[in-house]
């Protein structure tokens, strides 16, 4: 190998000799939005099969005789009002508030368990009136769309919990923030995907 | 429709009996005879060399995305055998089964070695293959020490790799999908697929799916954060950008996949009418959904070894790559253009002539980029001094038989063509043209190139012409008759046929896939001569072939750390442009450097997914339940241990940095 | 470290900075962009064509304000690639929600019996 010695008007510098180590996780912030965008297409299938199944009601009820706009308003609030609560709780990390964001990220998980037992009232009392996810392409495809983003709130909620443990451990420290940060942008991408949901399945389907 | 009830279901062991085994059917037995004696084989020579501790430490639980690369290449390697296995029963079948003659295979057992080909050959030969290369060559290109979430590497690994076990599991254990690769409803359905091998490529599927998608995450990241120092994205290596391209398409397609098949599980566990004739359901959705995830996934295939063929061209040709831009915006409207062609994979299917016109058109445009590149290459040949080595020799194999399967594919791309090629064996020998073509030819020039930077000798070459010659004879030989074939209007995934003047062109066939045979077994000897000769193969420079990219900077095998220092980039090919402005390897001044640790949770969390999967398959619900409930506790377990990194001190570094200085004072 | 523009070179990571004014103003839009659809289609002012217009347009501009005030999206974040990676995912999604409706809707004109397909048992 060629160790010639670089010559006085030729400083090329091919080695970074003061090197410091990237910080930790510091992509981990954009691979969790990569992620997200990646759970995206996955509810984009959803909606797909609801816009090209949803119509097919096989002669069983339609969404005119099912949905009850009051609940799923009631719900919608629910979700909005656990994204603000979410804010303050980044709020409150930002003023280094460890109990502030436990407070707040506990609230933010009492309107999520609201909002799920809304929507499993909501599923049970379809089921008890027959109209279960077998009775037809329509209903397949609004409980599937429905109860996939339900899913992601439960587990949203695990989350909650899990990182509350975690911040009453070692607090505000740079991997927890992290999380916070995280967890934050899945659950206000949940509340952007709950937009589409009660616009397309809900008020349109009331609509057509 | 009513769900079909299902038959009654033992709590213990679900649909899971005796009767699953197939005891039945002599070839599995031997087959099965074959893999425990050869199994208990190589589990014994573990043990008695006592090497569990080192694989365990150094191999099962390694974040290096070097090991981690090497991991999947085994993989690939390994499944590559079986889908092979599958290919040359399905040829002697087809070549036999005339005037009468039944041929060896019953109908239910050729059945599923045509799906069990296409699934292993697609998601766990070749995805696994590519994603072993890259994850091999892109740090190394982009001067990175590891990807970004080097763990979440290891996971990605398990998964795939547990997906393909519990693929093989069903050899032995109940049967495997006879539908067909895609698993097209209604036959996928309950009503006409009651037992298990659906379920079977289902959750093979899935949970495979699950590490591919983290692992493009990973790539995409890495390349988009770790570039070093000066490498602006025109100046990445061509590899890097089709990488980048090939992992992007992953992201944005594998979860189509992952939906479209859980709707389709939803339909056989639940009894939705997703997919079902009855009740609103519509099978032509899932056709229409799977090929939205299956034409990216053809490009993902090809695009990386397009970046290997430049890489290859452009080292060989001692030039540097003609037209470099053309080169990265081809393959970035290759991307785009894959996601708006699908429906060429069913103009059959009654849209209509505006609808197929359209996708007619799209499927034509996007053969022009990839045109393009092949001009690109031809162009970086040209006036160059050319080395013909096994990795330019395949290239070269590659540009011929490639161009044939493209033309064929615009051929095919003709939506009135279409309807009579559809389905036909036309349509077989076009994407094994593209496949082996492109995709085997690239992989094999890349093993060929990179092999002596991942273990420090380079390869034979008497076994690797030999391997060559057979593989692109055996080629032509095995898939022109197809064409031919297909042209007079025989259809795809026939057991046995009656008309006796079609039977010369199944025996050529048959020959072409006994030559490529011999063209794997020079390979397999290829690799244990090499490895038996590593000491007058070896390469102790680090740059074997004159490379010009930055993996070709570090010594052969690198360092655990890749480079002690990261390099400074000021132009598109980095290590040649060092080189010929004289750069200086620094000896001194060495600093710790910070990695990751290895951990075993990526092994242990895909073996609980493994066995959730087979539990699904069998509707053992308490192991559904029991196994889902350890995935979550352990991962959330896993997210409470805070410390995973350490530093490799100055000292060491210093010392593997003076043997290298040592080694190339040698060598000089 | 100069040279390199791609790390961010000291120990602590940048998360994005949130602000209570962005928090408010995003609450606020987001209900009024959720109420007005639900009382549109509860009440139904206008014809059923553009009362859907209309609700379709606000889940846009709603999910446009969810991206600003909650998820703080910006040109700028993450060097551009979260944009980018957002602009390409709905590139995808757009062709897909598209196209799957354009071809089977064709598909179910050309090759469904004539009779309507809602009214069999």
């Amino acid at each position: 190998m060629s160790a010639n010695t670089v010559t006085a008007g030729d400083p090329v510098q091919f080695y970074d000799l003061d090197e410091h180590a990237h910080p930790e996780g510091h992509s981990t912030m954009l691979g969790f939005w990569i992620y997200l965008m990646s759970d995206c297409l996955i509810f984009a299938i959803l909606f797909a099969c609801f816009a090209v199944l949803g119509g097919n009601y096989a002669a069983g009820p339609a969404p005119k005789d099912l949905f009850d706009l009051p609940l799923v308003a009631l719900n919608t609030a629910m979700l909005l009002f656990s994204s603000i609560t979410y804010g303050f709780a980044v709020l409150q990390m930002q003023q280094g508030k460890v109990k502030g964001v436990q407070l707040w990220l506990a609230i933010t998980g009492l309107f999520g368990l609201a909002f799920l037992g809304i929507e499993l009232y909501e599923f049970h009392h379809l089921i008890e009136i027959g109209a279960t996810p077998q009775r037809s392409a329509f209903l397949s495809s609004f409980f599937t769309l429905v109860g996939t983003h339900g899913l992601h709130v439960t587990f949203g909620i695990v989350w909650l919990l899990v990182l509350m443990v975690q911040l009453g451990k070692h607090g505000l420290i740079a991997a927890n923030k992290r999380r916070v940060m995280c967890l934050s942008m899945f659950w206000h991408f949940l509340d952007v995907v709950w937009i589409g949901v009660f616009t397309i399945v809900y008020l349109m389907g009331v609509l057509r | 429709m009513t769900p079909t009830p299902l038959p009654a279901t033992d709590p213990i062991f679900g649909k899971l009996s005796l009767a699953a085994l197939p005891l039945h059917e002599p070839i599995l037995i031997v087959t099965f005879l074959g893999v425990a004696v050869g199994g208990l084989v190589v589990l014994g020579l573990i043990t008695r060399y006592r090497l569990w501790g080192y694989l365990w430490k150094e191999w099962f639980t390694t974040v290096d995305h070097k090991r981690i690369g090497i991991m999947y290449m085994i993989l690939g390697l390994i499944m590559f055998l079986r889908g092979f296995a599958d290919a040359i029963m399905m040829r002697l079948q087809q070549a036999m089964a005339f005037g009468g003659s039944e041929g060896y295979l019953p109908a239910h057992h050729y059945d599923q070695v045509f799906t069990a080909h296409g699934v292993i050959m697609i998601f766990f030969v070749a995805m696994p293959f590519i994603t072993g290369l890259m994850n091999y060559i892109v740090p190394l290109q982009i001067g990175a020490r590891d990807v970004s979430f080097p763990f979440l590497n290891n996971f990605s690994f398990w998964m795939t790799a547990a997906g393909a076990a519990l693929t093989m599991i069903s050899l032995f254990v109940g049967e495997y999908a006879q539908t067909g690769w895609l698993a097209y409803p209604p036959l996928s359905g309950i009503a006409y697929s009651p037992n298990v091998g659906v379920d079977y490529y289902i959750w093979g599927l899935q949970i495979a799916g699950v590490g591919t998608t983290l692992s493009g995450i990973n790539l995409i990241v890495t390349i988009l954060k770790l570039r070093a120092p000066g490498m602006g994205l025109m100046k990445m290596p061509v590899f890097t950008w089709t990488s980048l391209c090939s992992n992007i398409l992953i992201v944005a397609s594998f979860p189509i996949l992952t939906a479209t098949l859980a709707l389709l599980s939803l339909d056989r566990y639940a009894g939705t009418n997703f997919f079902t004739n009855d009740l609103g359901g519509s099978p032509m959705m899932y056709v229409n959904l799977i090929w939205i995830w299956g034409h990216p996934e053809v490009y993902i295939l090809i695009l990386p070894l397009f970046g290997v063929f430049s890489e290859v061209t452009s080292t060989f040709s001692g030039k540097k790559l003609f037209g470099y831009t053309s080169m990265v915006y081809a393959t970035v409207c290759i991307t785009i253009l894959s996601y708006l062609v699908w429906l060429h994979h069913f103009f059959t299917m009654g849209s209509g002539a505006s609808v197929n016109s359209f996708f007619g058109i799209t499927t034509m445009v996007i053969s022009i980029p990839t045109g393009a590149k092949l001009f690109n290459w031809l162009f970086t040949m040209y006036r160059g001094r050319i080395r013909f080595e096994l990795p330019m020799m395949w290239t070269i194999a590659f540009m011929l038989t490639f161009v044939v399967g493209g033309m064929t594919g615009v051929l095919l791309a003709v939506p009135p063509a279409d309807f009579v090629l559809h389905n036909s064996l036309f349509l077989i020998a076009h994407f094994h043209n593209v496949i082996i073509g492109g995709v085997l030819f690239g992989l094999f020039a890349a093993i060929n190139y990179w092999w002596p930077k991942a273990f420090g000798f380079k390869l034979d070459v008497v076994w690797g012409k030999i391997s060559f010659w057979c593989w692109v004879v055996g080629f032509w030989l095995a898939f022109m008759p197809l064409y031919i074939l297909g042209l007079m209007g025989v259809t795809r995934r026939m057991r046995v046929f009656d008309d006796p003047s079609l039977q010369i062109w199944f025996v050529i066939a048959a020959i072409g896939a006994g030559v490529i045979a011999c063209g794997i077994a020079a390979m397999l000897i290829q690799f244990g001569v090499s490895i038996w000769k590593r000491k007058e193969l070896a390469d102790e420079s680090g740059d074997p072939w004159h490379g010009r990219t930055l993996e070709w900077a570090t010594s052969s095998p690198p360092p655990d750390y890749n480079f002690a220092f990261t390099p400074v980039i000021h132009n598109l090919d980095a290590w040649y442009d060092m080189k010929t402005r004289g750069h200086e390897r620094p000896v001194d001044g060495f600093r710790d450097i910070h990695m990751p640790s290895n951990t075993g949770t990526g092994i242990i969390l895909a073996g609980f997914c493994l066995a959730m999967g087979f539990a699904l398959v069998w509707h053992i619900w308490w192991l559904v339940i029991a196994s889902f409930a350890a995935t979550i506790a352990y991962a959330i377990f896993h997210t409470f241990n805070y410390k995973r990194d350490f530093d490799i001190p100055a000292a060491t570094v210093a010392a593997v940095e003076a043997a290298r200085t040592r080694q190339l004072a040698a060598g000089a | 470290m100069s040279a390199d523009p791609y790390a961010v070179g000291h120990d602590e990571i940048e998360l994005p900075h949130a602000s209570m004014r962005d928090y408010v103003i995003g609450f606020v839009l987001s209900v009024i962009l959720t109420a007005v659809p639900f009382w549109l289609v509860m009440e139904r002012p206008f014809s059923e064509g553009a009362t859907a217009a209309i609700i379709m347009a606000f889940a846009a501009v709603q999910i446009v304000v969810h991206m600003i005030f909650f998820l703080h999206m910006s040109p700028k974040a993450e060097g551009g690639w979260s944009i980018t990676s957002l602009t390409f995912t709905i590139i995808v999604v757009v062709i897909m929600l598209a196209g799957s409706l354009w071809v089977m809707h064709h598909l179910n004109t050309n090759m469904m019996p004539p009779h309507d397909v809602s009214q069999l048992p």
